[in-house]
């Protein structure tokens, strides 16, 4: 496991450092929903693709995750640091200068712990929700989901407004003087969390979806991970092969909600987004599904395929804005009548038979 | 007392609007196990309708709103709004989700959406319904007919609550006293066997369809008549009303067409039980935590017969 992940931390340092020397800022923005719409599909698909179960609600583990990373990112900076402002690095934001930053002496840290605390908050109600949940059978736990992530929403839109500076003091001294209680239900409401610190850079993005990756594909490729997919192939005979169904069924949802909310935390944060309760609600979720059921459900690199199309489509279809989501919605009716499995299937691109004749007729397993 | 009786009445007349459309959804999960995620949107689509179609007639009649409207346009205007849906539902059957009759759940479940984004968003197109919301002109001449201590009846509650206990009543007659309704309960209790016995299968689904997306446009007519407000197509809360009447079909038990009426009561005056007693804004979240517990407690809802599932 060492050397993939030093490869991941080599990939997003590369994209980062390549990226923002290369990009100017509008593409590199959407180079970074890249990466965090490849998360956002792949772990996704572990619970659609590989699990079998079909989960309607991820917007809400993104939203949740999202709102606990900006808590710690915005109050939490102000408590520990005495300041809201980003703390500057060469691994931080998209500064168009990055002279005299410190590397890995600024904010890094500080974020890295943000976005697992986003992540394991996500995953804390991921176990939450999927428990009762998951014992139920394939569209009512859809419902159920769906359901979860509205609620979500409207929690959220409950909740009260952010402490911003005003009445001549300081954002810093408000926060000092709110009790620590209030702080996690001051995120906005209906206006939204939208003064977060942007950290989010591509290295950070690129990291999240390199891990998530790393983890699905060590997932669909190892013993423990063929437990999941022997659910989505059959769930009787898994269980009478002695797996634990609804236990495997929860792991599965709670990994899913860890990385959605790790790209939640990555998503609040990046310039130019204001997160807000809709970033819960049905439409984002439908966004992830049409990735993962695009790039086929249980295929790691349809997903990763998907996402990067499915990014990139808006912004060629910009003359036709209107009609962008008609045509996802016929894409996804055809696709079900003519190409079910979606682009790749269960298989992975280089398991596809003609890319196999290339290299040498090598069979591999699914 | 007075809160008392209002939230009844509202729990009632909300009810009855639910148990419409979750009829829709109960029938058509009866027949082929999937859940009709386009229900909802068909229900949008006969509120839209009606606005249209009240909005061209009452500028024809010269614009003089519910006073220059002939009595039976209200009726007329349900009519065609159900003629148009019936049509749409058929067609939406035929074309996305009869090719996907052997196919597994989930890909219909995926179609499902694909059509419900499609209905969504064609309808948000500026050329159809436009992305603003919309106010129905007066149909009907609204009078009050009843004042109890400080709660009025009035005439469209009772038209609203009647014309939807109507349908129903309708709707239960047609399956449990026809030919046709032994035909749809047929295939609902096994698909090949009725198909061996002589049924049109394809037939008696089309039909199935047909007669829910009937009943969703009467509920669109209906909100449209309540409410006189009505968002535009993809605004989320008409996916929760399509989601809380879902709901309601799953408490009352899935496929079963009683149960559906019952759950659709059951959600109505819990929702507004909540949000008199308890806080408003939490109004969405008593329905989704009843679905959580009937779930749990009964997941055969509360007319559902529990379905041993045989290996």
């Amino acid at each position: 496991m060492v050397w993939p992940l030093a490869a991941a931390l080599v990939y997003a340092l590369v994209v980062h450092f390549g990226g923002r020397t290369v990009l100017d800022p509008y593409y590199a923005i959407l180079l970074v929903t890249i990466g965090i719409n490849i998360t956002l599909a792949v772990s996704l698909n572990m619970v659609n693709g590989f699990t079998g179960q079909f989960s309607m609600g991820h917007a809400g583990f993104l939203a949740v995750g999202g709102y606990a990373c900006g808590i710690v990112t915005y109050y939490g900076s102000a408590k520990v640091f005495g300041s809201t402002a980003m703390r500057q690095g060469q691994l931080c934001g998209m500064p168009l200068e990055t002279a005299g930053l410190p590397f890995l002496g600024g904010g890094e840290w500080f974020f890295l712990l943000a976005l697992l605390v986003g992540g394991l908050v996500a995953a804390g109600l991921g176990y939450i929700v999927g428990l009762p949940s998951l014992r139920l059978r394939g569209d009512y736990l859809a419902i159920v989901t769906l359901g979860f992530g509205e609620i979500v929403r409207v929690v959220i839109q409950q909740s009260g407004k952010v402490i911003k500076a005003g009445g001549g003091k300081s954002a810093e001294q408000l926060i000092r003087d709110a009790p620590l209680y209030t702080l996690p239900g001051s995120v906005g409401g209906s206006l939204g969390f939208d003064n977060l610190p942007k950290y989010t850079s591509l290295f950070w993005a690129h990291l999240a979806a390199a891990a998530t990756v790393l983890v699905a594909y060590r997932l669909k490729s190892s013993t423990y991970g063929r437990a999941f997919l022997s659910i989505r192939e059959d769930e009787v005979a898994a269980e009478a092969m002695g797996v634990n169904t609804t236990k495997f069924k929860v792991r599965a949802f709670v990994l899913a909600a860890f990385f959605a909310g790790v790209a939640g935390g990555l998503y609040g944060s990046t310039l130019g987004v204001a997160l807000s309760p809709v970033d819960a609600g049905f439409q984002k979720s439908f966004d992830i599904i049409i990735m993962v059921v695009l790039g086929g459900l249980g295929s790691i690199s349809g997903a990763v395929v998907a996402a990067v199309v499915v990014t990139l489509l808006p912004e060629w279809l910009r003359g036709v804005a209107e009609y962008r989501m008609i045509i996802y919605a016929l894409t996804l009716i055809l696709l079900m009548i003519f190409r079910p499995q979606g682009l790749l299937g269960v298989r992975e691109a280089w398991e596809m038979p003609l890319l196999r004749k290339w290299m040498g007729g090598k069979r591999g397993g699914t | 007392m007075d809160q008392l009786l209002q939230t009844i009445k509202d729990g009632i007349s909300m009810g009855s609007l639910y148990a419409l459309i979750a009829l829709g959804y109960t029938m058509v999960y009866g027949i082929l196990k999937f859940i009709n995620f386009a229900h909802s949107d068909v229900v949008v689509l006969g509120a839209w309708l009606s606005l249209v179609m009240a909005d061209t007639t009452t500028r024809a009649l010269g614009g003089a709103g519910a006073a220059g409207a002939p009595w039976w346009l209200g009726g007329a205007v349900l009519v065609t709004a159900m003629v148009a849906c019936g049509l749409i539902g058929f067609t939406i059957e035929r074309l996305a989700y009869k090719p996907l009759r052997g196919s597994p759940r989930l890909n219909v479940l995926i179609t499902a959406i694909g059509v419900s984004l499609f209905l969504q968003n064609t309808g948000q197109l500026r050329a159809v319904f436009g992305t603003n919301p919309r106010s129905i002109p007066p149909l009907i001449h609204d009078a009050t007919l009843l004042t109890v201590g400080q709660v009025n009846f009035k005439l469209l509650d009772l038209i609203g609550f009647g014309t939807a206990v109507a349908l129903m009543i309708g709707l239960d007659y047609l399956v449990f006293h026809t030919k046709l309704g032994r035909a749809m309960r047929a295939v609902s209790h096994n698909r090949v066997t009725a198909s061996l016995m002589g049924i049109p299968v394809d037939r008696v689904i089309s039909f199935t369809f047909v007669t829910g997306a009937m009943l969703a446009a009467a509920g669109g007519f209906l909100w449209a008549l309540k409410y006189e407000t009505i968002k535009q197509p993809a605004d989320s809360s008409w996916v929760l009303l399509g989601l809380k009447a879902f709901v309601a079909a799953v408490v009352g038990g899935i496929g079963n067409v009683r149960g559906a009426m019952l759950g659709g009561m059951a959600i109505g005056l819990l929702e507004n039980f909540g949000s008199a007693y308890l806080s408003s804004s939490m109004k969405d979240v008593y329905v989704f935590a009843l679905l959580i517990v009937v779930l749990l407690v009964r997941p055969g809802g509360i007319l559902g017969k529990a379905v041993v599932e045989k290996v």
